[in-house]
């Protein structure tokens, strides 16, 4: 399909969901205005294209050439018997389990929380009409031009909401999982998360996202952090969905006034996978950190979009970012910090470091700082290189073999990323399959 | 063990070895002496494989096969072991984790089980022991922030729980205090057997002092010029290299 019949077919899928919404035995009682206005800005703004400089490295084409409908939800028996021994990641504790973007309470294991804290179904929140998620949903992710979050927000139904009050601190982390399975051809879900942190609160969530089978499906998400005033939230994605999947996945997060943020973005997955956190530091002496880590193979293209906005004074960002590549795979990095007029005394450091494993291996790096105040002290750097020929030498002469010996040194290069994820939240299975990855793609010379 | 044919290498485009022929038998220990610049090292990258030394005339056999044809890791696998003159630092890969990745690729090949965790920290240890080497540098990156000494002591670790049948030690001296000497060639004293062969090249007489050769060559110009029993170590020290080229046509 051409921009102009996809986003036909999306504006026609619409039409039937929300058909169906107006039927369902217990409709949301209120998100209509908000699904309507989403999916008008849709149908204004449709879908960027190449020319659109924020999408100039990452074409949309593949995902555009397949018709995905809304992917079927499954009973939980069905489920259970085709998930199998499927690994789904830890942390196992607090762990809910979205099956196609909705919650699995058999496949969930109920979170043992303190009073007050709400760790459940977003469904579930909106069939009630949770006052904190009206106050809050929708509001921050940008879906004006953003065709991507427009349409998540016209087409959400399910996914985490997360509520602390003030002052709550939650040790373990919270587990999101989203399993995609194909129930009938190709099928896309729109998770949508909210985390809301009240004063004081501190809590960590990981989201996972896997897919049951190699199998073509897209995964178009949105997460809305609020992280207030002297909060702390740890927010850890793993995505590493099939070599067959698309993935667009969009982390909005607004910080207040002496807060901490720190987000680890592991892309391992997906045919596609492009990933925007942005955060806002809206209040003075925030402190916000981004680590990535992407790896790709074969024919797997990952962006990674970054945007931090230094809107008030004292605030400090530091953001580290690195890529393996290898067969033809292309990597992009564009990391944008914008320091604005009033955030004076703004400390950013920036940098982005990629390893190419082969010589069909891209990589697009573009860290950008729009500085609009004299005092402030911000830095951006990146490299592209390869594997160091002394080292890899040095591992063959005790017999490791060159793949393996590729796979260590990439696994060093890396390490420094997976080794700032907290224990809590399941570090040594990440390492492993961070070394699977890494294995699976330094035997790739992307020759063919 | 190992046979050396009228071996011919360049480096980027130079000729550095100008036909060497050396035959090494299992439990003798050769040393191989040279100046600085003369093709030691040369020498040694070429037995272990290493990328951009181009042999251009001359053959190497190796318990009767083509050593030339074989990768480094292969190399590595049936038993030839290379002591770096400078032992490569490997950031974000920790001592234990390479020890172990290379320990298992060899017995794989040697059609050994691969070691569990415990019995590779058994043999570690005991290993650790024979070079005094300092267990908290297990956790350690690779050679990351290692002292000169560490890091020779470190080579001949690795070459104790390696086991191979031909060990080749380049400059393992150079940079050692006379303790840190005394324990390395302790650590290679005590790898010396029947069945293994080393060749150990130096610049100095010092470290055969500790570790005594069977054999010593003398290399100039990319050319053994002259060899002998332990006695011509002693007789180079006395006169130093310029006795040798001295003696060489044309010079
Ligand atoms: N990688 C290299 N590139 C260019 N020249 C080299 C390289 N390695 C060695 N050489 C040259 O080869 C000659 C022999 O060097 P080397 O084998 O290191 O000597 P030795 O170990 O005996 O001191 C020297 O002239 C040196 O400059
Ligand atoms: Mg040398």
């Amino acid at each position: 399909m051409d921009v102009i019949e996809a986003k036909k077919f999306y504006l026609a899928r619409y039409a039937d969901f929300e058909r169906a919404l107006a039927t369902a035995a217990a409709p949301a009682a209120w998100g209509g205005a908000i699904r309507s206005g989403a999916i008008s800005r849709f149908a204004a703004a449709g879908f960027p294209g190449v020319r659109d400089e924020e999408w100039k490295y990452t074409s949309i084409a593949p995902i555009l050439d397949v018709p995905f409908n809304p992917a079927r939800s499954l009973g939980d028996g069905l489920v259970r018997e085709r998930l199998g021994q499927l690994d789904l990641g830890a942390p196992v504790e607090n762990r809910l389990v979205f099956i196609n973007g909705r919650l699995s309470s058999e496949l969930s294991t109920a979170p043992r929380l303190p009073a007050g804290v709400e760790a459940g179904s977003l469904a579930a929140a909106m069939r009630r009409s949770d006052a904190r998620v009206a106050s809050h949903l929708a509001r921050y992710a940008n879906y004006d031009n953003q065709g991507f979050v427009a349409l998540n927000t016209a087409f959400m139904e399910d996914g985490g909401f997360i509520f602390v009050p003030a002052g709550v601190v939650i040790e373990e982390p919270i587990h999101l999982v989203f399993v995609a399975l194909s129930a009938d051809g190709a099928g896309v879900c729109y998770p949508r998360n909210l985390i809301v942190l009240e004063r004081g609160a501190e809590a960590s969530v990981v989201e996972t996202y896997l897919s049951l089978e190699r199998s073509l499906h897209f995964t178009n998400g949105v997460t809305e952090a609020v992280v207030g005033e002297n909060c702390r939230l740890e927010h850890i994605k793993i995505q590493r969905e099939s070599e067959e999947a698309f993935h667009i996945g969009t982390l909005q997060v607004q910080m207040g006034r002496s807060s901490r943020f720190t987000s680890h973005s592991l892309a391992l997955g997906g045919a596609l996978t492009r990933n925007d956190i942005d955060v806002a530091l809206e209040g003075e002496g925030g402190d916000c950190t981004l680590n990535g880590l992407y790896i790709a193979g074969g024919r797997q293209h990952i962006d990674n979009h970054t945007r931090i906005d230094h809107v008030k004074p004292h605030c400090a960002s530091r953001e580290l970012y690195k890529g393996v590549l290898g067969g033809r795979a292309r990597g992009v990095f564009n990391g944008k910090i914008y320091v604005h007029k009033a955030a004076e005394k703004s400390d950013a450091k920036q940098t982005n470091k990629n390893l190419l494993l082969s010589e069909g291996a891209w990589v697009d790096t573009k860290p950008q700082l729009e500085i609009h105040n004299n005092d402030v002290k911000c830095s951006h750097g990146s490299t592209i290189g390869q594997v160091d020929q002394d080292a890899l030498f040095y591992l063959r002469s005790r017999g490791i073999g060159r793949s393996a010996a590729c796979a260590l040194l990439t696994q060093g290069f890396a390490g420094d990323v997976v080794a700032r994820l907290p224990d809590a939240a399941g570090r040594a299975a990440i390492e492993d399959r961070v070394r699977e990855r890494l294995e699976a793609i330094s035997g790739d010379n992307g020759a063919s | 063990m190992l046979v050396i044919k009228n071996l011919h290498a360049n480096v980027a485009g130079n000729e550095i070895l100008r036909g060497i022929s050396l035959t090494v038998g299992a439990g003798e220990v050769h040393a191989v002496m040279g100046p600085n610049g003369s093709g030691k090292s040369t020498l040694a990258n070429v037995l272990a494989g290493r990328e951009g030394y181009q042999v251009t005339e001359g053959a190497v056999l190796y318990q009767g096969k083509d050593l030339l044809k074989m990768p480094p890791e292969e190399r590595a696998r049936e038993g030839i072991f290379l002591a770096f003159q400078y032992p490569v630092e490997i950031p974000g890969v920790s001592t234990t984790y390479f020890l172990k990745a290379a320990l298992n690729a060899v017995r794989k090949h040697r059609g050994l089980p691969e070691l569990d965790a415990m019995d590779f920290l058994g043999l570690v240890k005991e290993k650790m022991r024979l070079v005094e080497m300092d267990q908290a540098l297990m956790n350690r990156p690779v050679n990351e922030g290692f002292s000169g000494g560490e890091k020779k002591r470190n080579e001949i670790l690795q070459m104790a729980m390696l086991d191979p049948k031909l060990a080749v030690l380049d400059e393992t001296d150079s940079g050692l205090d006379i303790d840190a000497l005394r324990i390395v060639a302790a650590g290679v004293n005590a790898l010396r057997g029947p069945e293994r062969a080393m060749i150990v090249i130096t610049h100095y007489q010092r470290l055969l002092g500790y570790i005594v050769p069977d054999y010593v060559h003398v290399l100039s110009e990319g050319r053994i010029v002259k060899s002998g029993g332990k006695e011509l170590a002693l007789e180079l020290e006395e006169k130093g290299y310029s006795w040798i080229e001295e003696q060489q046509p044309g010079a």
